[in-house]
């Protein structure tokens, strides 16, 4: 990797003379976010290397691809990032439609964009949660935080429950549209639940902000400058807290985000504050896109290939094509090769949290332990997306 | 009674007071599991008897039942002793605490220098179990262990010794009646002052959240007793409640007026029970509502911030006794 201000090295600390510890921290550790593993190299407490090892948790996505029709993809797509599965499905769809060709009613983009901007409701709470949790300790005001926003999780997988009849992987699009409407009662019951959770948010807000505790482990803890950020290609909110003005919803629109009013916040610092500041001002648009959703949802089908179930119903050209959406990690990509067949050819995933990881080696070393597990939480890394 | 010999009194007062103890710090877990539920809208144990009641012991049972392994290079002898020499000074700071007038194990005339003392003697424990676990976790937990314990003790020392300035006495009952018309928490400035140096320090000196580093299990897993297993493990726990319980009853002595309360005489002990346990449960809702700090930012608070100011204090303290006794002033 190189750019116009020279090669991009992984930085190494000085050795010091004093005696270096190896230590462990994953595949199985209370802070791995599932199966990571970092190989740590300590001086005392200072973290002076670190060798990140993914792949745990492979399952052969992209070969699995390969042997599934176009029409029976998209649920198992959700399995990628299991945290925000909405994503990952609208990315394969998007690439499918855009190479076939297909057309979405304006009533399923604007479904799409629904549940996308829920989906990240619901993952920006668990990734409080659980960041907090690595911060305090399952035996702390960690745990308090981290139940506190399960429970707000909880409202808004209850709302995709009613919908699509799962809580965590839904199988909600479809090429052409999506799978199920909104059935009665339930843009009431969606409003009243982001009313809440936009109440809860100050909360959280006023427990974290006038934490003292809080703001010492947070400011100024894994500085991600500009520079580093757009060298190694991260993308969502750690890209916008580092000074970057860049969301796919506004600067390439898909799926009619280009008729929603939002804000998208930039911080400049680059910090683990930044990051946190970020994902709460989108907490905020995100909810602000919902309301303007449910006021203005155009009548009329949900797909344009209603109840898509035998194969030949989607017909692929030969081609490729690439489709990416802003999931709440950042750039979720999909990117497909057809040869004309009922199947890919090849089919290719850009997980974010894969591309978001990498920055760990360039910003750990130099921090201690207890920041490790700060700055980690802070990427939010779902390690279904990075091993696929 | 007065038939029997002195050293038989002692025995069984001593036993007494061990019985108590234990009973108390098994219930106080439940407690603590209850207020944390409640802080966190959950519900805590609820199913082992009625609300839960029977859970300590349900746990008690369990980790008897729970096989003890000690790891393979591990050195076992320290292994297997560290856990004993952290229960001991846990216990034997109660053995000072006068829970009424002349109720107590020993009303020693140096009893808070006593209870300091072996207090601070159950870091060598920590650092046994900590060395010989042969763990990388274990080993780090231990050396912040002692980083720890040599930055907090001095303020809390420092911030236990207003109220002996103020008393004169090093005896605990002293401190008690002492306080007889008013609460040294009500002390003006002073008393408000050294009671916040007090909590702080000894929310640091039992190694709880926020100061919890030792234990830190999103980093270190379970810190020193990441290897320990079963009854060893129970011991554990059990001195580190008996620590905090410990604490309290000290908090409660030195800063809320021990047993004086409303009421009859003998209902002293009752009240000196519950002003622990609101001590206790202060300490719980600091642990449920802070995250963990850095170990660096902790020694800063300790020497930066809390060692200066409980030493202003103790000066402050010493001039006002002094001027207050002065004839003629």
């Amino acid at each position: 990797m190189s750019s116009e201000h020279g090669p991009l090295v992984i930085k190494q600390l000085d050795y010091t003379g004093a005696e270096r510890l190896t230590m462990n921290m994953g595949p199985q550790h209370p802070s791995a976010h599932g199966v990571f593993r970092a190989i740590l190299t300590l001086e005392g407490e200072t973290v002076v290397g670190v060798d990140a090892v993914i792949g745990y948790l492979h399952r052969c996505h992209e070969k699995l691809a390969e042997t599934l029709a176009y029409v029976q993809y998209p649920s198992i797509a959700s399995k990628t990032d299991y945290v925000a599965a909405m994503s990952s499905e609208l990315a394969y769809v998007m690439a499918a439609e855009r190479l076939a060709k297909i057309d979405v009613p304006k009533r399923a983009q604007y479904l799409r964009v629904l549940v996308g901007e829920l989906q990240r409701v619901a993952s920006h709470c668990l990734w409080l949660g659980t960041w907090c949790m690595d911060m305090g300790g399952a035996l702390g005001g960690g745990a308090t935080v981290f139940l506190y926003c399960i429970r707000e999780r909880e409202l808004v997988l209850d709302l995709f429950e009613s919908l699509t009849g799962a809580r965590l992987l839904y199988g909600f699009h479809q090429v052409g549209g999506v799978r199920y409407d909104m059935p009665e009662h339930w843009a009431t019951e969606c409003r009243s639940t982001v009313d809440l959770i936009e109440k809860r948010l100050l909360e959280y807000e006023e427990m974290l902000e006038g934490n003292a505790f809080f703001m010492m482990r947070t400011k100024g803890v894994g500085v991600i400058s500009r520079e580093l950020a757009l060298d190694v290609g991260i993308s969502g909110p750690l890209l916008r807290a580092s000074g970057v003005n860049c969301d796919l919803r506004r600067l390439a629109p898909y799926s009619s985000y280009e008729d929603f009013e939002f804000r998208v916040p930039v911080e400049t610092s680059g910090d683990c504050y930044a990051r946190y500041k970020v994902r709460m001002v989108e907490f905020r648009e995100s909810i602000k896109i919902v309301r303007q959703i449910l006021d203005g949802l155009p009548e009329g089908p949900i797909s344009s290939r209603p109840g898509v179930k035998a194969v030949a119903q989607v017909r692929v050209p030969k081609g490729e094509m690439y489709a990416r959406v802003e999931g709440p990690r950042g750039e979720v990509g999909c990117y497909l090769v057809g040869d004309g067949g009922p199947r890919p050819y090849r089919m290719k995933w850009r997980g974010a949290s894969f591309s978001n990881l990498a920055v760990l080696p360039h910003i750990i070393p130099g921090h201690s332990v207890a920041d490790v597990v700060a700055i980690m939480g802070s990427v939010d890394p779902v390690f279904g997306e990075v091993d696929r | 009674m007065s038939t029997l010999p002195p050293a038989v009194l002692g025995l069984v007062a001593g036993v007494g007071m061990l019985l108590f103890v234990i009973g108390l710090v098994t219930y106080v877990t439940l407690l603590e599991r209850k207020f944390a539920a409640r802080m966190q809208s959950r519900i805590g144990p609820y199913r082992v008897g009625w609300h839960g009641i029977l859970q300590p012991i349900a746990d008690a049972l369990k980790l008897m039942m729970k096989e003890d392994i000690v790891p393979r290079d591990a050195d076992r002898r320290v292994f297997n002793l560290a856990p004993v020499v952290f229960l001991v000074p846990c216990l034997l700071i109660f053995a000072t605490i006068p829970f009424a007038p002349g109720l107590g194990v020993a009303d020693l005339n140096i009893g808070i220098l006593f209870f300091l003392a072996v207090s601070s003697m159950e870091i060598v424990g920590l650092f046994m179990a900590g060395w010989s676990s042969n763990n990388k976790y274990a080993l780090i937990s231990a050396m912040r262990a002692v980083n720890q314990i040599i930055s907090y003790d001095l303020p809390f020392l420092l911030a236990a010794l207003i109220p002996v300035i103020l008393t004169g006495s090093l005896r605990l009952s002293d401190i008690a009646v002492a306080q007889d018309g008013l609460w040294f928490i009500a002390y003006p400035v002073l008393g408000q002052l050294g009671f916040l140096a007090f909590v702080v320090a000894s929310v640091a000196a039992e190694n709880r959240v926020p100061f919890d580093i030792l234990e830190a299990e999103s980093e270190l897993v379970a810190g020193f007793r990441v290897e320990y297993s079963g009854m060893k493990f129970a011991l554990i726990q059990l001195g580190e409640y008996a620590h905090v319980m410990g604490t309290s009853f000290l908090g409660a002595l030195l800063f809320l007026g021990a047993w004086a309360g409303p009421g009859p005489e003998w209902l002293g002990p009752v009240w000196f029970l519950l002003k622990a346990l609101a001590m206790f449960l202060l300490i719980t809702w600091i642990r449920w509502s802070f995250i963990r700090i850095r170990v660096d930012q902790i020694l800063q608070i300790s020497w930066k911030l809390l060692l200066p100011l409980t030493m202003l204090l103790v000066i402050a303290t010493s001039i006002v006794v002094v001027w207050r006794h002065t004839p003629g002033v």
